[in-house]
C-alpha cells in the first residue's frame, strides 16, 4: 500500500477528484492549508500599506492506494492539476504498514 | 352752564370710551385677518416666519391666530407656533438616519478594517459614546451648544459657550419650535437631531486610535473632550451668537459658514485622532506586522449605510424640507459619487488596481468634502470639490502618511481632517447667493459670486480657530487622562487583542 499525498491549487479540487474517482479510487481525505514553495506569497494593498502574504491557500489531497493503483494514480493527479505555470503544487508518495478498517476490522489492501 | 354740562359729558365718554377700548386691547386681542392667517401659512411653504405677519411694527403679536394658540413654549421663553408637519417629518427621518450613520454604518466601516481579535472593542467603543454622549448632552450640551434667548451678553463666554441654563437636563425644550434655529421643526426634534452629530464625532476619532487603546481611557479622554472641544466648538459655529456663525449672527467675529459640520464634525475629530495617535504611539508591530483589515466585507456595508445616512445628515441640516434641503441632497450625492469614482482611479492608476477600499475611502472622502459646502454650493461647486477630495486624501493617505510614518490606524486625519478642511475652504470659493437665499442676511459682502471671494479668507480664519481650539486641548486632555487612568493596555493585552482582555468575548468563534 501506497500513501499519495498532493498539494494542489484549490480551484482544481474538483477535475483532480473526478479524474482519480474515473480511474477507480475510492475514498480520499481533502484538508485546506496555507503554504509556500518557489511561488512565494503575494502583495496586498491597503491604503497606504502594503502587506507580504507568505502562506497561500492550497488543498492537501491525501489518499492510500493499492500498490498497483499508485502509478496511475499520481499520473492522474498530475495531469488533472496541472497548469503549467507556478504553484501548481506537489505530489508525495509514501509506504503504508497498514490499514484498518473500523467498521468491520478487515485489514491491509481490503480495508482502503 | 348748558355747554359746560355738555362737555363734561362729552369728556366722560370719550373717556370712558378710550378705557373700555384699552381694556379690550389687553384682554383679547382682535382675531387675525384672513390674509394675515394665510400669510402665516404661507411661511410653512417658504420655511419662513408664521408670526411676522401677525405682529405690529415694534415686534409685538398683535392679532390671534390658531397657529400662535399652540400653548407652547421654546427654551428661549418665548410662546410660539405650532411645528410644521412636513418639516418635522423630514427631521425626524434625519434624525433616524444620522444615528444610523454611527450604529451601525461607522462601527461596521471601522470595525471590517481591524484585525479580527479586535473587532468588537470598536463596536463596544462605538456603542459607549452614543449613550455616554447622550447623558452629558441631556444634561448640560445642547444648552452649551444651543441654548439661549439670542441676547450674546447672557452666553457663559460670549460667542464661545452658550447660555444652558433655561434648558439644563433638557427643561423647557419642548415640541414648539424654537425660532433661533428653525420656525417649523419641534425643539426637541432638533435637539435629538444634533445629539446625533455630537454622538457620531467622538464616534471618528476611534479610528486614529484603534487596537491599541484602552476602553477606560477612552471613556475619561471624550467625556472630557466633549465639553472642551465639542460643545464649544458647536456654539461657535453653530450657536445663534456663535464667534463663527456668519450667516445668523450679524454680530459674528468671523464671518464664516459651516452648513453641516466640516469644523464641528470632521476638523474636530480628524486633528484629535492625529494628535492622539502620536501621543499613544504606533501599534506594536507596526509598520511590520500584518496589519490588514479583517474583513473588507464589512467594511464595504458599512460604508453603504454611511452614505445612506448621510443624507440625513447633510440634507437634514437645512433644519427644514425646504428649497435648501433639496439642494444639499443634490451636491452631496453628486459629489460623493464622483469621489467614490476618482479614488479608485488613483488607485488604478498609481498602483495597478482599483480597490474596494478605494471605493470605500473615496466615498467617505466625498461625503466629508461636501458636508461644509452642501447647502451652499452649486452642482457645479460640487463635481469640483469631488475631484479634489479624492485626489488629495489619495496622496494623504497613500504617500504622506507612509513618509511620515504616523500610525493614524483607520486614516481618521488622512479624511476627516484634510477632507474636513478642504471642504472648509472650498465652501468658500463655492457658496452663491442663487443657491441659499439667507446669505444675502448678513454676508452680502463676503459672498460675491466668485471663486476669490472674501469669503474664502473668513473660512480660513474659521480653519485657524479650530486648529487652536482643538490641538492644545487634546494634547491637555490626553495628558490628563494618561495620568489618572492610562492611556494604552499592556502589550500582552494588546498581542492578544481588546476584544478577549476588555469585553471578554469574541467577534467570530469556530
Amino acid at each position: 500500500m501506497k500513501k499519495i499525498e498532493a498539494i494542489i491549487k484549490p480551484f482544481k479540487l474538483e477535475e483532480v477528484k473526478d479524474a482519480l474517482s474515473e480511474i477507480g479510487i475510492e475514498g480520499m481525505t481533502v484538508t485546506e492549508v496555507k503554504g509556500f514553495g518557489r511561488q512565494k506569497g503575494h502583495t496586498e494593498i491597503y491604503r497606504g500599506s502594503e502587506y507580504t502574504v507568505d502562506f497561500l491557500p492550497k488543498i492537501k489531497l491525501e489518499l492510500v492506494v493499492a500498490d498497483t493503483q499508485t502509478d496511475a494514480a499520481v499520473a492522474a493527479i498530475i495531469k488533472s492539476a496541472k497548469t503549467g505555470k507556478i504553484g501548481d503544487g506537489k505530489v508525495f508518495v509514501s509506504a503504508v504498514e497498514t490499514a484498518v478498517r473500523i467498521r468491520t476490522e478487515e485489514k491491509g489492501e481490503s480495508a482502503v | 352752564m348748558k355747554r359746560i354740562i355738555l362737555t363734561i359729558a362729552l369728556m366722560a365718554t370719550a373717556a370712558f370710551a378710550s378705557m373700555s377700548a384699552r381694556a379690550d386691547g389687553t384682554n383679547t386681542p382682535p382675531p387675525a385677518s384672513t390674509e394675515q392667517r394665510l400669510e402665516s401659512l404661507e411661511a410653512y411653504i417658504s420655511n419662513g416666519d408664521p408670526t411676522a405677519p401677525l405682529k405690529d411694527t415694534n415686534g409685538n403679536v398683535v392679532v390671534t391666530s390658531p397657529i400662535i394658540n399652540s400653548g407652547l413654549q421654546n427654551s428661549t421663553g418665548a410662546t410660539v407656533n405650532y411645528p410644521g408637519a412636513g418639516h418635522n417629518a423630514w427631521l425626524l427621518t434625519s434624525t433616524a438616519l444620522v444615528l444610523f450613520m454611527t450604529l451601525p454604518g461607522l462601527a461596521l466601516f471601522y470595525g471590517g478594517l481591524v484585525r479580527r481579535k479586535n473587532v468588537l472593542s470598536v463596536l463596544a467603543q462605538c456603542f459607549l459614546i452614543t449613550g455616554l454622549v447622550t447623558i452629558l448632552w441631556v444634561f448640560v450640551g445642547y444648552g452649551m451648544i444651543f441654548g439661549g434667548t439670542g441676547d450674546m451678553t447672557k452666553d457663559w463666554v460670549k460667542g464661545i459657550v452658550g447660555d444652558p441654563k433655561v434648558c439644563w437636563m433638557m427643561n423647557n425644550v419642548t415640541s414648539a419650535p424654537n425660532g433661533n434655529y428653525s420656525y417649523w421643526v419641534s425643539e426637541n426634534v432638533l435637539a435629538m437631531f444634533q445629539l446625533m452629530f455630537a454622538i457620531i464625532t467622538p464616534a471618528l476619532i476611534v479610528g486614529s486610535i484603534a487596537e491599541r487603546m484602552k476602553f477606560k481611557a477612552i471613556f475619561v479622554f471624550i467625556t472630557l473632550w466633549m465639553f472642551v472641544v465639542y460643545f464649544t466648538q458647536g456654539h461657535m459655529v453653530w450657536g445663534i451668537n456663535g464667534l463663527m456663525n456668519g450667516v445668523w449672527n450679524a454680530g459674528a467675529k468671523i464671518k464664516a459658514m459651516d452648513f453641516a459640520g466640516g469644523t464641528v464634525v470632521h476638523m474636530t475629530s480628524g486633528y484629535t485622532g492625529l494628535v492622539l495617535c502620536l501621543i499613544l504611539g504606533k501599534r506594536l508591530g507596526f509598520p511590520k506586522g500584518n496589519f490588514t483589515p479583517h474583513s473588507l466585507v464589512l467594511t464595504y456595508i458599512g460604508t453603504g449605510m454611511l452614505w445612506v445616512g448621510w443624507y440625513g445628515f447633510n440634507s437634514g441640516s437645512a433644519v427644514a424640507g425646504d428649497v435648501i434641503a433639496a439642494n444639499a441632497f443634490t451636491t452631496t450625492t453628486i459629489a460623493t459619487a464622483i469621489a467614490s469614482f476618482v479614488w479608485p482611479m488613483c488607485d488604478w492608476l498609481f498602483r495597478g488596481k482599483p480597490t474596494v477600499l478605494g471605493f470605500c475611502s473615496g466615498a467617505v472622502a466625498g461625503l466629508v468634502a461636501i458636508t461644509p459646502a452642501c447647502g451652499y454650493v452649486t452642482p457645479q461647486g460640487a463635481i469640483v470639490i469631488g475631484i479634489a477630495v479624492a485626489v488629495i486624501c489619495w496622496f494623504m493617505v497613500n504617500k504622506v502618511k507612509g513618509w511620515l510614518g504616523y500610525d493614524d490606524a483607520l486614516d481618521t486625519f488622512g479624511v476627516h481632517a484634510i477632507g474636513g478642511t478642504l471642504g472648509a475652504i472650498m465652501t468658500g470659493m463655492f457658496a452663491r447667493n442663487a443657491v441659499n437665499a439667507n446669505l444675502a442676511t448678513n454676508l452680502k459682502a463676503y459672498v460675491t459670486d466668485h471663486v476669490f471671494q472674501p469669503l474664502v479668507w473668513e473660512q480660513v480664519k474659521a480653519v485657524g480657530v479650530t486648529l487652536a481650539l482643538v490641538i492644545p486641548s487634546t494634547i491637555i486632555l490626553a495628558y490628563i487622562t494618561k495620568l489618572f487612568v492610562g492611556l494604552r493596555p499592556t502589550e500582552e493585552v494588546e498581542m492578544a487583542g481588546l476584544d478577549v482582555a476588555e469585553h471578554g468575548e469574541e467577534g467570530y468563534h469556530g
